[in-house]
């Protein structure tokens, strides 16, 4: 070895300070490259744990199954009667129960020395979040894909047809996205993985089943109606079955994305800053 | 070792500069007002026990923690203003490895190559390239949590040279490593510096520092209590030592004895038994020792001339000993 040079270009002057120019900020072409090769770090780490992908795919096959049998017949009458209202629920619930995961995993893989050294070198502060961001709408494809197929092998025909569905299926996909920003954030913020956990699952709930995910929200007491008119998984939901069911574009849609942008928005430059203070 | 710049000093000449830093953790304050210089192309060694605020100082220099006080300049740029510049101007390495886990050695390199802006096929090729030079082809495919601890220390240096960094911070480079792999990793870090990267080290380890550092600052308990190369530290104690040992430790007193008339001073009997560490103003005076002792009929089984160990360095400038002298490699 020692004949050979440690360095991988030895024309490298070290005379200087720099053979380059110091950049004040990361440019948006350089981000996406740093999010890509963060999201690709998370790919290969998702498939070389399998185990992540058991919520993405036992719960749709679970939850699907058994909240339209146990449910059907009470709220709506038959099995068949409650898909139209019950399939676009689940997927908007399994959208936030597997974008929940973000936030322990993120907490977990902070604690690790490899999260020195992304912060010690110079790329975007938003990379190491946005790029695990990215690479769990893998999961997201897989728990959405399968709530839909689910629901069209028990019986249920979307009368929004293939573009209905398609466009649904995409709105769960972005929700879920948008949403994980938040679990990012609690990330970033919490000390420990087990209160990231703990602290998803008290929004996780009353997000999910204080809303019309599970049952029409005029069968509701006033007060909670309230809550459920203004819980954006409720918007969602509603959008969800607009598109899937009458193949709509109505005006729910346009809440719900305008809704779940705000969370991003709000959230993404949340969760970046503490995670730049974070020690 | 390199032959440090000769004055006088402009501030671009230093890689590091940096005065009165200090960080607070709650009312701890874990690194209480310290000065350092670095110049370009050097060697500087921080040597310290555990928790005196090595690797905190280091984070502070490498934007990894808030400066609580005082300034830092990296190549005359300010680490609290410009923390994106001077993280590319820094390479670290830290105490625990910091590689990925999860994947393979190539994989890591080939991530931190992607995040530091090279296009897919020159962070491959600058990958294999750094496994190669790092003796680590073999391992290239293999997880990094199968990896002994040496390999994930020179599989995280490489990970730190793929920027080509002015300047490389290494956390307590062998710690944890076995003697064998120290002396690899020892020599790895020489051949960078032979390449004229600058280094700013982190160490326990007393001989580490004196094999690898130019100039050695010692810092305790947040502060920096000593400064200088290797030999001012040593000759700030004083002068070589003559350790005996006789044959029969009866003959213990009356050796002192004789030391006390040929130099005029007690030697300082060691705690096994027939010891004495004799202060020698001038080396040259052993002989005279000896040969007294010898006219005397006194019988040695060792004897011994050296330098104070810089473990004697820092009993004397602290006052007490570095927690890690059992683990010394004298």
């Amino acid at each position: 070895m020692s004949t050979q040079t440690l360095l991988p270009d030895t024309t490298a002057s070290h005379a200087l300070p720099v053979d380059r120019e110091l950049s004040s900020r990361p440019s948006l072409a350089e981000t996406w490259q740093q999010t890509t090769a963060m999201a690709w770090r998370s790919v290969k780490k998702m498939f070389r744990n399998p185990e992540q992908f058991f919520d993405v795919t036992l719960q749709p096959l679970l939850f699907t199954a058994m909240f339209t049998y146990i449910f059907g017949g009470a709220i709506s009458g038959s099995v068949a009667d409650y898909m139209p209202i019950i399939i676009p629920g689940i997927l908007a619930q399994t959208a936030i129960t597997t974008c929940m995961a973000m936030g322990t995993q993120l907490r977990e893989d902070m604690d690790k020395g490899v999260f020195d050294r992304f912060r010690s070198l110079p790329i975007a502060r938003i990379a190491p979040l946005a790029g695990p961001a990215l690479a769990d709408v893998i999961r997201y494809v897989i728990a959405s894909t399968l709530t839909i197929m689910v629901g069209l092998a028990m019986g249920y025909r979307p009368g929004g047809g293939f573009f209905g569905t398609l466009a649904a299926w995409a709105l769960t996909i972005f929700a879920a996205w948008s949403l994980a920003w938040i679990f990012t954030w609690l990330g970033t913020v919490m000390r420990t993985a087990q209160a990231v956990q703990g602290t998803a699952m008290l929004i996780m709930f009353p997000l999910t089943f204080l809303s019309n995910a599970f049952v029409p929200e005029d069968t509701l007491p006033g007060w909670l109606h309230a809550f459920v008119q203004v819980n954006p998984v409720s918007h969602v939901v509603t959008a969800v079955r607009d598109l899937m069911n009458d193949g709509s574009f109505t005006a729910e849609v346009g809440w719900a994305l305008l809704g779940c942008t705000a969370v991003v928005a709000i959230f993404a430059p949340l969760a970046v800053r503490s995670y730049s203070k974070k020690i | 070792m390199n032959t440090t710049p000769t004055p006088p000093l402009t501030a671009t000449d230093l890689a590091v500069d940096a005065s009165g830093l200090v960080k607070d953790f709650g009312s701890f304050r874990a690194v209480d007002g310290i000065d350092l210089q670095v110049r370009r192309g050097e060697v500087f060694g921080v040597l310290g026990p555990n928790g005196a605020g090595k690797t905190t100082m280091l984070s502070m220099l490498a934007t990894l923690l808030p400066i609580d006080g005082g300034s830092a300049r990296i190549f005359g740029v300010d680490v609290a203003s410009s923390p994106h510049q001077v993280r590319q101007l820094v390479g670290v390495t830290g105490q625990y490895a910091s590689v990925d886990e999860n994947l393979t050695a190539f994989e890591n390199l080939y991530l931190f190559g992607r995040l530091l802006g090279l296009p897919k096929a020159k962070a491959k090729s600058t990958g294999s390239d750094l496994l190669d030079r790092f003796d680590l082809t073999d391992a290239a495919d293999r997880r990094i949590s199968n990896f002994s601890g040496g390999m994930r220390r020179r599989l995280d240096l490489a990970a730190s040279l793929i920027a080509r960094p002015p300047l490389t911070f290494l956390d307590e480079p062998t710690t944890g490593l076995d003697p064998r792999t120290r002396g690899q990793m020892w020599d790895t870090i020489r051949e960078l510096v032979a390449q004229g990267s600058t280094i700013l080290l982190t160490t326990q380890y007393l001989d580490e520092a004196d094999q690898l550092a130019d100039r050695i600052a010692v810092i305790d308990r947040g502060r920096k209590v000593a400064e200088g190369t290797a030999d001012e530290l040593k000759a700030s104690v004083g002068n070589s030592t003559l350790q005996l040992r006789l044959e029969d430790r009866d003959d213990t007193t009356r050796a002192a004895a004789v030391v006390a008339r040929v130099l005029g001073e007690h030697p300082v009997l060691t705690p096994e038994s027939g010891g004495l560490n004799i202060a020698l103003a001038d080396a040259n005076r052993a002989a005279d020792v000896l040969i007294a002792l010898r006219e005397s009929a006194i019988s040695i089984s060792t004897a011994a001339v050296q330098q104070p160990t810089l473990d004697e360095v820092f009993l004397a400038i602290t006052g007490h000993h570095s927690d890690n002298e059992t683990e010394e490699v004298a």
